[in-house]
């Protein structure tokens, strides 16, 4: 179960403002997504090892080899606020 | 340790940037010095529909730390995401290790006031690191040079006891790190970086106390003083009664204190899942076999050889293995010198000193280790005195000259003829009747005196152990 509480500690994890009637909303929302899941888990694991990933291709790990694509001006290109080539973002402390 | 029946608990999470030449999951350079975003891509600034790709030299890398430090080598590890928002961390969350990680029970030895003392490494796993911010008050400026960078996170058991173990600790670390050359070791560029977990609990208590996780040291010395701090910091609060809050803790070495800076989230706050975009990083014994046949060898190996290979004593051997490319030089001065015990005293004398003086590293040593190991070979062949050797170092260290050219340039050649000796003796003896009258007459003292008119006769170039031996016949009458 997904209380009141608890949706309130997922949206401050989230950074996501929740109103009241919204919190009511996704609280019942979400209790029913994770009742989905406690019914999966209700089947029976044991000795079976938990799965990373389905695909069983071998991994490709890429030579140590420096590539350059796009220039800073590029990359800060679309941000909403710059300062030079820096991001410029609202104040975090 | 222990203060006011105290004592604590300590263990260290260092964050070791791997010296690859590009990121852990795309091609951007790692260079330091680059200009603002110069070192960004799509996948270092996390721009959707962007994949990493691992870089196979920081798995190599990684391993090779792993084996270096007795860990074992996981065959399958696995990537997870730490979910948390900053601005300096893109996407949303970090790729890291985080049940799964690549090695694992590991140790590692090192002497504290010559005490031995083993510390137990729980885990070192892959991870990238985040974007640098810059705080401006109304505004924070970010740049994403250093997002992606390989970092490898190396945990300790928290089995240190004393501010001095923990920063032995580190240095240790790092020895080994650059003797594997797989991380510059740089605190102050933040290359290494050392994280401390504190607590404290009264002497045999079994269960330890909340700990205390302090950041921002960047040097070894604050590394002790901020621990030192917080020890005390944490046995005041509890002996007043108040509770020690799990917290992150920074250092201030202006005001050489530590002060709070966040409480700690929940470990299961930063909701870890395996990487869906990420293989598992697979490994198979040949390969780790292959890792470890190439590891190079390490302090402590290397110090015992030169114990054992070069008969030096075990303070030589500890300071000379302090930095692998010390090790290197030695070795290389002592091979071309024929006395390993005197190219070592050259170097931790002479060169040590002047190398500090000129606040440079061994690499950049004006002098190279086949010019002073032929300098140190001159002296044991008596082509030039011990003190000639002074004058032809201290020309190497200002010109770069090779000692051979300077010997020559400068006149500097020893005199080792007896005959030749001999006559200067005589020469000065009969021009100090007097003195000569006083020494025969018991005032042995003045044999320094002819000691000094004889090497002052021979402008120097006497051996000064033959002008004693012939002085002290002579003088005898």
């Amino acid at each position: 179960m997904i209380d009141h509480k608890a949706l309130e500690h997922i949206a401050h994890l989230a950074k996501l403002y929740v109103s009241e009637t919204e919190a009511q909303e996704f609280a019942s929302q979400l209790s029913k997504a994770l009742g989905h899941f406690e019914q999966i888990s209700k089947v029976d694991t044991k000795g079976v090892e938990p799965l990373v990933t389905p695909s069983e291709v071998e991994a490709y790990w890429r030579p140590d080899e420096v590539k350059k694509e796009l220039t800073a001006e590029e990359i800060v290109a679309n941000a909403p606020a710059r300062t030079g080539n820096l991001f410029t973002v609202p104040p975090v402390v | 340790m222990s203060t006011k029946g105290y004592e604590a608990v300590i263990g260290l999470e260092i964050h070791a940037q791997l010296k690859t030449n590009s990121k852990m999951f795309c091609s951007d350079s790692t260079k330091f010095d680059a200009a603002d975003n110069e070192n960004t891509s799509p996948v270092s600034v996390g721009m959707p529909g962007t994949l990493p790709v691992v870089n196979k030299t920081a798995i190599e890398f990684s391993v090779k730390t792993g084996l270096a430090l007795g860990c074992e080598i996981r065959r399958k590890s696995v990537f997870s995401r730490k979910n948390y928002f900053y601005p300096d961390l893109p996407k949303g969350y970090q790729i890291s290790q985080y049940d799964e990680p690549l090695c694992e029970h590991g140790k590692i030895t090192f002497k504290v006031d010559d005490v031995e003392k083993t510390v137990s490494i729980t885990r070192a796993h892959m991870e990238e690191d985040a974007g640098k911010s810059n705080h401006f008050g109304e505004y924070t400026l970010i740049n994403y040079n250093r997002s992606g960078i390989p970092l490898l996170e190396i945990v300790s058991g928290p089995d240190m006891r004393s501010a001095a173990e923990a920063a032995q600790y580190a240095r240790t670390v790092r020895q080994v790190l650059r003797y594997l050359d797989v991380c510059d070791g740089n605190l102050e560029e933040g290359s290494l970086r050392c994280d401390c977990n504190v607590s404290v609990r009264k002497v045999g208590a079994e269960k330890f106390g909340t700990k205390v996780e302090i950041k921002n040291i960047n040097s070894f010395r604050f590394v002790e003083k901020a621990i030192d701090f917080e020890i005390d910091r944490q046995i005041d609060a509890v002996e007043r009664g108040e509770k020690i809050l799990q917290e992150t803790r920074l250092w201030d070495p202006d005001k050489n204190r530590t002060f709070s800076m966040r409480t700690k989230e929940d470990a299961q706050d930063y909701r870890y899942f395996p990487d869906p975009d990420l293989l598992p990083v697979i490994l198979t014994g040949e390969q780790i076999e292959k890792f470890r046949q190439e590891l190079p060898e390490l302090p402590l190996a290397r110090q015992q050889r030169f114990m054992t290979e070069h008969a030096l004593p075990l303070y030589d051997a500890e300071v000379l293995t302090t930095e692998r490319e010390l090790a290197d030089y030695f070795e290389e001065t002592a091979k071309i010198s024929g006395n390993s015990k005197a190219a070592s005293n050259w170097i931790m004398t002479e060169l040590l000193r002047e190398l500090k003086n000129a606040e440079k590293s061994i690499v950049d040593s004006p002098i190279k280790p086949a010019a002073l190991g032929k300098m140190v070979a001159l002296i044991e062949k008596g082509t030039i005195s011990g003190k000639m050797g002074k004058t032809v170092f201290q020309e190497m260290w200002a010109s770069g000259q090779d000692p051979e050219e300077i010997v020559k340039a400068k006149g500097l050649v020893q005199i080792t003829d007896t005959s030749a000796i001999e006559k200067i003796i005589d020469e000065v003896i009969a021009a100090n009747p007097q003195q000569t009258a006083d020494y025969r007459g018991g005032r042995v003292k003045l044999f320094g005196f002819f000691v000094g008119a004889v090497m002052k006769a021979s402008k120097g170039q006497a051996n000064p152990e033959t002008v004693n031996q012939l002085l002290t016949k002579k003088l005898q009458g």
